[in-house]
């Protein structure tokens, strides 16, 4: 099994408008999603509460930090950058999935219970599903990491 | 207007808190999970429910099962061209951002405006 790590260096790498850049389309996704709802109910609206808002700017920040680190050492990265993209992706389906759980458990049950307490419990659901899929694809081989292992050596 | 920055900040902080989590766990596979975190529905349901009522929320809800699906789909998509075609990966999310479009109203309407 693939041990967990937290590296907060990684954060370093973030560049200050990055940050910025995400917060705006987190910020402005939230509100289209509030309008949508507005303007034609909630069946349309709450299709954005899915919606892939910084996964564009997240998949491309990944790519540039894979490459920089590559051209440090000297060698081109692009490759390497864009397949780690394509794992990132990769790892956001599995949270898809997590995502449809944590949506069911708030349609079925936060009519009848206690809002703030089906909130953080639904994004429970959503860690637990997306955890035990990755746990479970982490023990299978991959093409994709075989790559980059490739490319690394 | 002050709803509206309301979503705007809170929509903001729960999204760039997510990405900063994705950013510092490893490996990338995992840390790819939080790129399909619940993000916006963390930030603007608790405000929902407060304005329009839980029975809105709930129906709000039931949509999002099928915008997870799109994103699903999308994210299939885009892990396979990113690996099969090399593309830069802002181009790839980019452009195939219509099949997140595409497979959410579909199915939307094929069962929402059926019930």
């Amino acid at each position: 099994m693939k041990r967990i790590e937290v590296n907060l260096s990684s954060l370093r790498e973030t560049a200050p408008h990055e940050f910025a850049v995400r917060f705006f389309f987190g910020g402005l996704c939230t509100v289209a999603a509030g309008l949508m709802a507005k303007r034609f109910g909630p069946g349309v609206g709450g299709l954005f509460l899915a919606f892939p808002a910084i996964f564009p700017a997240s998949a491309s920040l990944i790519e540039s930090h894979e490459r920089k680190r590559k051209a440090k050492i000297g060698s081109d990265g692009r490759n390497r950058g864009r397949l780690a993209a394509s794992l990132d992706a990769r790892g956001a389906a599995l949270g898809c999935v997590g995502l449809v759980g944590f949506a069911f458990v708030l349609w079925r049950w936060v009519g009848g219970h206690n809002a703030w307490l089906m909130i953080p419990g639904a994004a429970m659901v959503w860690l637990v599903i997306a955890y035990t899929l990755w746990a479970i694809r982490a023990n299978r081989p991959k093409r994709t990491v075989q790559a980059l292992r490739k490319m690394g050596s | 207007m002050g709803t509206l920055f309301m979503r705007f900040l809170i929509g903001g902080v729960v999204v760039s808190l997510f990405a900063a989590l994705g950013d510092v766990l490893r490996p990338k596979s995992f840390a790819g999970l939080f790129g399909a975190a619940p993000s916006i529905a963390l930030a603007t349901i608790g405000l929902t429910i407060h304005q329009d009522g839980k029975a809105y929320a709930a129906l709000e809800c039931r949509s999002m099962m099928l915008g997870a699906v799109g994103f699903f789909a999308y994210t299939l998509v885009v892990a396979w061209v990113l690996r099969r075609y090399r593309p830069s990966a802002l181009r790839a999310s980019l452009l195939l951002m219509p099949t997140w479009f595409a497979v959410s109203l579909g199915l939307w309407l094929l069962f929402e405006r059926r019930t």
